[in-house]
C-alpha cells in the first residue's frame, strides 16, 4: 500500500463528484422554485448521447454545449407541462426517464454498436494536465458553480423571487411575481445543469456512452438534494460525498488480492447503499418548501 | 353525460396518448432515416394480426400486469414505488431456486409461486420501513434497492445458481414447477390467468372492502385519512407487500412459464426491463386494476411486433420504450382532452366554414 493508490481514489472521487454536484445544484434551483423532477436520470442518459453525437461532429466543446441544450430542451419540456399546463411532476419525470432510456438504447443501436460506444479520442475533452496527475476541466467548475448559485439564490433579487415562488406562490403572485415562468426558468436552469453533467461523463471523464451510463446517478443527486435541504454547498458537500463513495467502490476493486476474496457485485453495491444511509440520517434535520411538488392554480 | 364522460375520459386520453406516442415514435423514426410506414406495419400485423401474435402480446402482457398492479397500487395510496424491477428479479431468481426442492407436480408450482411472491415482500421491505418509519422517499429507496438487487442478481445467476452445463443461464426452472403452456407453439402459458386473476383481486380488495377504502383514502388526502383514523404506516407496509408479492409473481412467471429455457440469462437479458415498463403500463392502464389489463396487452403486442419490425425494416425495437415514455409524457397533461376538444371544435369549425 503505497501513496500512489491514495492518490488515486482522490482522483476518482474528483471525477466522479463532478455530475453528482452539478446534477444537485441544478435540482436545488428547480425545488427551490417549487418543482421536484424526478426525470433528472433520464436528462443524464439522454445529454451523455447526445453530448457524444455533439462531439463526433464538432468537437468536445460542441458536445458539451449540446448536452447543455438537450438538459434545457428537456426542462423547458417539464417546465411547461408542470409549470403552466398543470400537469404532474412525478408523471412526467417518469415519462423522461422512460422515453431516455428507449430513445439511447435506440440511438445507440443506429450507430452501429449495440449499448455501447466509444467516444473518438480527439473528439473528448482534453484534461488539464498538472504535475499530479491529469485532471478534467469540469472539475473546478463543480466545485465553484456551487458558491455562485448559493450566491444568487441568497443574494440576489432572482435568487430571493425564485424561493419565494416555492415557499408561498400565492403571496409571490400577489406581490407581481410571475410564479409560472420563474418555475420554467428554475427547472430549465436545473435540467441544463444536469445535461452538462451527462455530456460530462461521455465526453470528458469515461469516454464513452452506454445504456446504462447514468448508473443511478439522478436519483443519487435527488438523495444529494434531500441531504442539502436545498442548500448550494451542502449539495456540493453531498456531491463530494457520494463521489467518494463510488470512487471507493472502483478503488477497493483495483486493491491486491481483494477481487480474489470478495465478489465485485458486492463491492458496487457500496455507493447505493452509502446513498440509503444517507437520506435515511438526514431525514427530519431538514426543510423543504411549502408547495414543492404541488402545481400552482391562482384562485 | 358527465356520468359517461366520467367513465369514458380517462380511457379516451389514453387513446389519444398512445396515437401521441406512435406520432413521436414516427417522427424519431424518419429523423434517423427510417421509412415508418413499414415499421409500424410490420409491427402490428405481428403483434395483432394473426392469433400466433396474439398469443406474443398475452405473453409478454403476462408480467407486465403484475408490475403495473406494483405500481398502481402504490399510487392510488399516495406512494411513488418505481422499485418492481428490484423486487422482480428476486422473485424470479425465489422461482429458480426453489427448482431444488422435490415436490409433486402442480403443488411444487404453488409452492414457487408462494416463495416468489415471499421474495419481493422481503426485498420491499426495507423501503417500507425506511419509508414508514424514517420518512425516506420510495422513489430514492426504491431505485437504489433496484441497483441493490441488479447486483445481487447478477451474483446469484454467475456463482450461485448457474447451470453447471450452459454458464451462460441459472439451471432451469425444475419439470414439476413449470406453468403449463395455453396454445402449444406459443410462450403463452398459465401465468395469463394468474396475473388477471390478481389484478381483479385487487380491484376487489381496492373498491369493496373498508381497507381498499382506506388505502384510497390515504392517497387522495393523507391529513383527512389520518385524521380519521387511518395509521399511515400500516398503509405503507400493506402497499409496499402488495406491491412485493405482485412483482415477485411476474419474475416467477416470467422463468416458470416461458419457453424454451425457463431460465434467468447472465447480464438477466431476459428478465430487465419489466419493473420498469410496468409503471408506463399502470399510467396508460390509468393505475386502475382492470384498466392495466388491456394497457399490458396492447404494450405486450407493441414488444412482440418490434422483433419484426426489426427484422423487417432495421429499425431497433428498442424504439418501442421510446414510444411509452411519450405515451406517458403525454399522460402527465391533465390538459389532454381539453386540447382535444378544442381541436375537434376548430376541425369542425373549420370544416363548415369551408
Amino acid at each position: 500500500m503505497n501513496w500512489a493508490y491514495f492518490w488515486s481514489l482522490f482522483s476518482i472521487s474528483l471525477h466522479a463528484m463532478v455530475p453528482i454536484t452539478l446534477t444537485a445544484v441544478g435540482e436545488v434551483i428547480g425545488e427551490s422554485a417549487g418543482l421536484f423532477n424526478i426525470g433528472l436520470e433520464g436528462i443524464l442518459l439522454l445529454s451523455a448521447f447526445t453530448g457524444t453525437l455533439g462531439a463526433r461532429t464538432g468537437g468536445p466543446l460542441v458536445g458539451l454545449l449540446l448536452g447543455l441544450a438537450t438538459g434545457m430542451g428537456i426542462g423547458f419540456m417539464f417546465g411547461l407541462i408542470c409549470a403552466y399546463w398543470k400537469g404532474s411532476q412525478m408523471v412526467a419525470g417518469v415519462g423522461i426517464n422512460l422515453f431516455a432510456l428507449g430513445f439511447v438504447a435506440f440511438g445507440l443501436q443506429v450507430l452501429g454498436s449495440p449499448g455501447f460506444y466509444t467516444v473518438p479520442r480527439a473528439a473528448q475533452l482534453p484534461p488539464i494536465r498538472t504535475p499530479v496527475g491529469a485532471f478534467s476541466p469540469l472539475i473546478p467548475v463543480a466545485l465553484l458553480l456551487p458558491f455562485l448559485i448559493h450566491g444568487i439564490l441568497n443574494h440576489t433579487r432572482a435568487g430571493l423571487r425564485i424561493k419565494a415562488v416555492g415557499e408561498n406562490p400565492e403571496a409571490a403572485d400577489v406581490a407581481g411575481i410571475p410564479v409560472e415562468l420563474t418555475q420554467l426558468l428554475s427547472t430549465m436552469a436545473g435540467a441544463a445543469l444536469a445535461g452538462l453533467a451527462g455530456a460530462y461523463m461521455s465526453v470528458s471523464w469515461l469516454g464513452s456512452v452506454t445504456k446504462e451510463i447514468s448508473a443511478g446517478r439522478g436519483f443519487i443527486s435527488l438523495a444529494t438534494v434531500v441531504f442539502s435541504g436545498l442548500r448550494p454547498l451542502l449539495a456540493l458537500a453531498g456531491g463530494l460525498l457520494f463521489g467518494f463513495f463510488e470512487s471507493l467502490a472502483t478503488w477497493i476493486q483495483s486493491l491486491p488480492g481483494v477481487k480474489e476474496t470478495v465478489p465485485w457485485q458486492f463491492i458496487s453495491m457500496i455507493p447505493y447503499v452509502a446513498t440509503l444511509l444517507v437520506v435515511a440520517g438526514a431525514i427530519g434535520r431538514v426543510r423543504f418548501p411549502k408547495a414543492l411538488g404541488v402545481p400552482y392554480r391562482r384562485e | 353525460m358527465s356520468w359517461a364522460w366520467r367513465g369514458l375520459r380517462p380511457i379516451l386520453e389514453s387513446i389519444l396518448a398512445g396515437a401521441i406516442g406512435l406520432g413521436a415514435g414516427a417522427l424519431i423514426m424518419w429523423a434517423w432515416g427510417y421509412n415508418p410506414w413499414p415499421a409500424y406495419a410490420a409491427l402490428f400485423r405481428e403483434s395483432f394480426g394473426s392469433s400466433y401474435g396474439l398469443a406474443g402480446a398475452l405473453a409478454n402482457a403476462t408480467p407486465l400486469i403484475l408490475t403495473a398492479l406494483t405500481f398502481a397500487v402504490g399510487a392510488r395510496a399516495g406512494l411513488f414505488i418505481i422499485g418492481a424491477e428490484g423486487m422482480l428479479y428476486m422473485g424470479a431468481l425465489s422461482a429458480v431456486a426453489l427448482s431444488f426442492a422435490r415436490l409433486p407436480s402442480g403443488l411444487h408450482t404453488l409452492v414457487a409461486l408462494l416463495c416468489a411472491a415471499a421474495g419481493g415482500v422481503l426485498w420491499s421491505l426495507v423501503p417500507a420501513l425506511l419509508r414508514a418509519y424514517r420518512g425516506v422517499h420510495e422513489v430514492i429507496s426504491t431505485i437504489m434497492f433496484n441497483w441493490l438487487s441488479h447486483f445481487l442478481a447478477f451474483y446469484l445467476v454467475a456463482n450461485v445458481l448457474v447451470d453447471p452445463v450452459r454458464a451462460e443461464k441459472t439451471l432451469s426452472v425444475a419439470r414439476t414447477s413449470r406453468l403449463p403452456l395455453l396454445i402449444r407453439g406459443t410462450d403463452l402459458s398459465l401465468g395469463i390467468a394468474v396475473a388477471v386473476v390478481l389484478a381483479a383481486l385487487v380491484y376487489l380488495f381496492l373498491w369493496h372492502t373498508v381497507t381498499g377504502y382506506e388505502l384510497r383514502a390515504a392517497g387522495a388526502n393523507p391529513h383527512a385519512a389520518r385524521y380519521a383514523g387511518v395509521s399511515p404506516q400500516r398503509t405503507v407496509l400493506l402497499v409496499f407487500a402488495l406491491g412485493g408479492a405482485a412483482a415477485g409473481l411476474a419474475g416467477a412467471v416470467e422463468v416458470m412459464g416461458r419457453p424454451p429455457t425457463f431460465a434467468v440469462y447472465s447480464g438477466l437479458t431476459n428478465i430487465a426491463g419489466f419493473g420498469f415498463d410496468g409503471i408506463g403500463v399502470a399510467m396508460i392502464g390509468r393505475i386502475h386494476p382492470l384498466g392495466i389489463i388491456p394497457a399490458s396487452v396492447f404494450y405486450g403486442g407493441l414488444q412482440a411486433g418490434a422483433r419484426l419490425m426489426q427484422m423487417e425494416a432495421g429499425v431497433p425495437f428498442e424504439m418501442v420504450r421510446a414510444v411509452q415514455g411519450v405515451i406517458v409524457l403525454a399522460l402527465a397533461l391533465p390538459e389532454l382532452t381539453r386540447m382535444f376538444k378544442v381541436f375537434l371544435r376548430t376541425w369542425r369549425a373549420r370544416r363548415s366554414a369551408a
